[in-house]
């Protein structure tokens, strides 16, 4: 509970409540990786059990797929020079690097959401087999956490324009990176476990 | 829906929990308001970000729970004390032992070590608060209002009835319709975002919360096991997480996981629900081990026995409970290698807790030893334990299972384990730091009248289970055949044994509440550790100065040096968080969107889910820095407390 302020360092690890949050952040995302990786291995289970509904392999398309996996890889890199303006004190550089990283985020979304109204047009849907719900339920996982961050970090961008940069808001936006870096870590395996073996089997 | 499909009926037993219901609620509102107390209560409880008191609230909770799984087992009991009894019907048991097992580990055994680790871990580590306190409060209003969730169940819709394994394809929507199985589903989702964001929390708090001085090997063994609980939380509560998720999107949105359509494998539930589940026991039994050992060296009078080789023997333990899960199903067919892989797993268990219990043995060995209540507790826990242990192995033995599954033989193992273990672990810990909690001791005439009817009343009810089982009883069932009929006799006297034991342990809480001598000082056991060198009651910022570790056991090191937790001119303003009646509110707000959810009201489950996104939204612009408690205020804290 001590309040005392370090000069020196990163902004973001200048109090002993920002050092705990962040520590607190990296178990929380410890707990998201065994999440996901049960629903990975939930997913290899029932790989194949696509009973009467299509195969991955008929539907899957690998141009979208691939703008997606370049939207998200792209957003998390600009992710990460919005973070480098912030080391470097310059609010404006973060607010549009941020912003930019939304967007991309927001672009991947959309393709999502069109690719599982597809699908289901198709006739493969969460109903449909066992293999589908685990696809639907894996992708939709991320898509979701995905659609959270977007959500969070405009709250975020609305302190940063109203409180500028402190310890605080530092330490708010820099775990909001740890937290989309990682999504973009759970894509790459979406992308080539889910698509890319899906699209070969 | 028709209001007699919402409420359940035709129940003479369930009418009358429902008037019981009625009863208690407006007792509460009526004296709640007649005392003018409703403002107290916000203030105090609900709002409350202190560890203490929520720790407290946590106990009382647990207790509660206790109490109403205990009601479920003596009904069980009394349906099988005899051939063909006619106290319950079928559905009414298979109703009863589910929500005996669920409330018994998820409501009761966690939450009764959450609130003594909540209460006690940062006095220990020379800590004012848990790393997140706002956390914390939603933790526990999570557990609360997912506790709730469940136990509404027994009166409005109907209770899950598929085991608190909740094996599918039983427990799926074909053969389980309704809204029983989603209250399971829910209630447990609901209160394990709280277990998971406690887990964290306190990973967080003695990682970096420690006073200066105190290194890893430093701590007490009840932090440990803390610690070594935590990482276990984090690392298994997602699976279940998961598993309760995807049988709730299979029950309500139609997908096929574990269906028997589709190509859904109903035995991967038994998996997920395993790999979680299997870690849980050692989430609710090493703090036990840690409760014991606190217990024991300090009534030995000694210094732990082989202190690093409980700890390392804990970290072992938890690194094998994820290795074991198959062992619950070793009948499913996996075939002969895999089985014996995970019968040597499971065997290898054995070793750690082995060399806990040599320790223990050896702490009190050649010591004069203390025959307290909450001392009697930890020796008792020793032999019960080890017969529960060895009995586990025997079940580890994958061939021999085959002869042991499903029988009371494992009914008897696991309420050795469980009960031995953690519920021993729980009256010995509440006793044990009750004086640091409430300002008094129990009464230790009563405590130990109690201690003796829940000791002696659960060896009869237990132990002739094991036999009952080898002659060939299957657990689950409603009604006994005559063969079986005097084991059970036996074993249902004990369990009322165990109820009288309760009862006399709640008696004392009212006795010792009434008569008790009141504690003078903060140390009301000649402690060893942190927790009593604060004054008692504990002021609610803990420590007023906060000391310099030098040795483990570290307030047996400051008495020895004549250091003090209240150093004069060492005072500083001590900054400490404000209340907030948000955790409360939006776990309210959760309940309302779980309950939607359990009837499947879409539109109820998303206003309440908006409801709760509003509220992380809110929280999200709060920057209450908390306050700073000024060095005067403390030093007239400290001087009262202390009796300077």
């Amino acid at each position: 509970m001590s309040s005392h302020e370090l000069k020196s360092g990163p902004l973001e690890y200048r109090t002993e409540q920002g050092q705990m949050n962040i520590l607190g952040f990296w178990i929380f995302l410890g707990a998201e990786i065994v999440l996901f990786a049960t629903l990975f291995a939930t997913y290899a289970v029932l790989f194949g059990r696509t009973a009467d509904a299509p195969l991955p392999g008929e539907l899957f398309e690998p141009g979208i797929v691939l703008i997606m996996t370049f939207m998200l890889l792209t957003s998390s890199f600009t992710c990460g020079i919005a973070i480098h303006e912030m080391r470097r004190g310059s609010v404006k550089g973060l607010t549009t690097w941020l912003i930019i990283t939304l967007l991309l985020g927001l672009g991947f979304l959309g393709f999502e959401i069109y690719e599982f109204i597809h699908y289901a047009h198709e006739g493969a849907t969460l109903q449909s087999s066992a293999f589908w719900s685990s696809f639907f339920v894996l992708a939709g996982t991320h898509g979701l956490h995905v659609t959270l961050g977007i959500g969070w970090a405009i709250l975020l961008l609305l302190q940063l324009a109203k409180r500028g940069l402190t310890p605080v808001t530092s330490r708010k936006v820099f775990i909001i990176s740890l937290y989309w870096h990682f999504l973009d870590v759970v894509w790459i395996f979406i992308f080539t476990s889910v698509y890319l073996i899906g699209m070969v089997v | 829906m028709q209001l007699d499909e919402f409420f359940v009926t035709g129940e003479p037993l369930i009418y009358a929990g429902m008037v019981s219901i009625a009863l208690v609620t407006a007792a509460t509102i009526f004296i709640l308001t007649y005392f003018k107390k409703w403002g107290w209560l916000w203030r105090e409880w609900l709002t409350t970000v202190d560890h203490k008191k929520i720790g407290i609230m946590y106990l009382l909770s647990a207790l509660a729970m206790l109490f109403r799984g205990g009601v479920d087992a003596l009904m069980m009991r009394t349906q099988l004390a005899f051939p063909d009894m006619n106290f319950l019907n079928s559905q009414h048991y298979n109703e009863i032992f589910t929500t005996h097992g669920t409330v018994m580990i998820i409501f009761m055994a966690m939450p009764f070590l959450i609130g003594l680790m909540n209460v006690i871990v940062p006095l220990q580590i020379g800590a004012r608060d848990v790393a997140f306190p706002y956390l914390n409060a939603l933790s526990f209003w999570s557990f609360l209002f997912g506790a709730m969730l469940f136990n509404i169940s027994f009166v409005i819709g109907g209770s899950p009835d598929a085991g608190w394994t909740s094996y599918t394809p039983l427990a799926g929507a074909a053969m389980s319709p309704g809204p029983g199985q989603n209250f399971y589903l829910l209630g447990l989702q609901l209160s394990g975002i709280g277990t998971l964001a406690t887990g964290v929390n306190f990973m967080v708090t003695i990682i970096k919360m420690r006073a200066p001085g105190m290194k890893m090997f430093r701590m007490p063994i009840f932090t440990w096991s803390t610690l070594v609980t935590s990482f276990i939380i984090v690392f298994a509560f997602p699976i279940l997480t998961v598993a309760l998720a995807l049988m709730t999107i299979d029950r309500i949105f139609g997908s096929q996981f574990f269906t028997l359509t589709g190509e859904g494998l109903p035995m991967m539930w038994a998996n997920l629900f395993w790999m979680w589940g299997h870690p849980e026991v050692y989430i609710v039994i090493l703090p036990a081990f840690g409760i014991f050992s606190e217990i024991i060296a300090t009534f030995a009078r000694k210094q732990l026995f082989g202190y690093k080789a409980m700890v390392w023997s804990m970290i072992l333990i938890a690194g094998l409970s994820f290795l074991v899960w198959v062992h619950h199903f070793f009948t499913m067919g996996a075939g002969a290698f895999v089985n014996s892989v995970f019968s040597i797993s499971t065997m290898l268990i054995a070793v750690p807790t082995g060399v806990k219990i040599f320790n223990w043995l050896a702490t009190l060995y050649k010591s004069k030893i203390q025959f307290t209540v909450a001392n009697l507790w930890a020796l008792a826990f020793i032999p019960s334990f080890v017969i529960g242990g060895v009995t586990g192995v025997m079940l580890g033995m994958a061939a021999a299972d085959y002869q042991f599954h499903n029988s009371y033989f494992l009914v008897a193992h696991f309420h050795y384990v469980l009960i031995a273990g953690t519920v021993f672990a729980c009256f010995a810990g509440l006793v044990y730091w009750y004086p640091k909690m409430f300002g008094h001791k129990l009464n230790e005439k009563i405590g130990k009248l109690s201690f003796w009817f829940f000791l002696i009343g659960f060896h009869v009810c237990f132990f002739p289970q094991y036999f009952v089982g080898l002659d060939g009883m299957p657990r689950r069932v409603f009604t006994i055949i005559p063969e079986w009929m005097p084991l059970n006799v036996i074993s249902t006297v004990g369990a009322f044994g165990m109820g009288i034991g309760f009862v006399i342990f709640v008696y004392n809480i009212y006795y010792s509440f009434r008569y008790s001598e009141r504690e003078q000082t903060g140390d009301s056991w000649d402690g060893r550790t942190l927790e009593w060198a604060t004054p008692t009651p504990v002021p609610f910022y803990n420590f007023a100065t906060v000391p310099h570790i030098e040795d483990h056991d570290a307030f047996l090191d400051m008495k020895k040096k004549g250091k003090t937790t209240f150093e004069e001119d060492k005072l500083e303003p001590i900054h400490m968080p404000s209340n907030t009646g948000h955790p409360f509110i939006m776990m309210g707000i959760m309940f309302i969107a779980s309950f939607g959810l359990v009837f499947e009201w879409l539109w109820m489950a998303i206003a309440g889910l908006i409801g709760v996104l509003i509220m992380m939204g809110i929280r999200s612009f709060d920057y209450d820095d908390g306050f700073h408690v000024e060095v005067d205020e403390i030093k007239r804290t400290e001087r009262s407390a202390r009796g300077l």
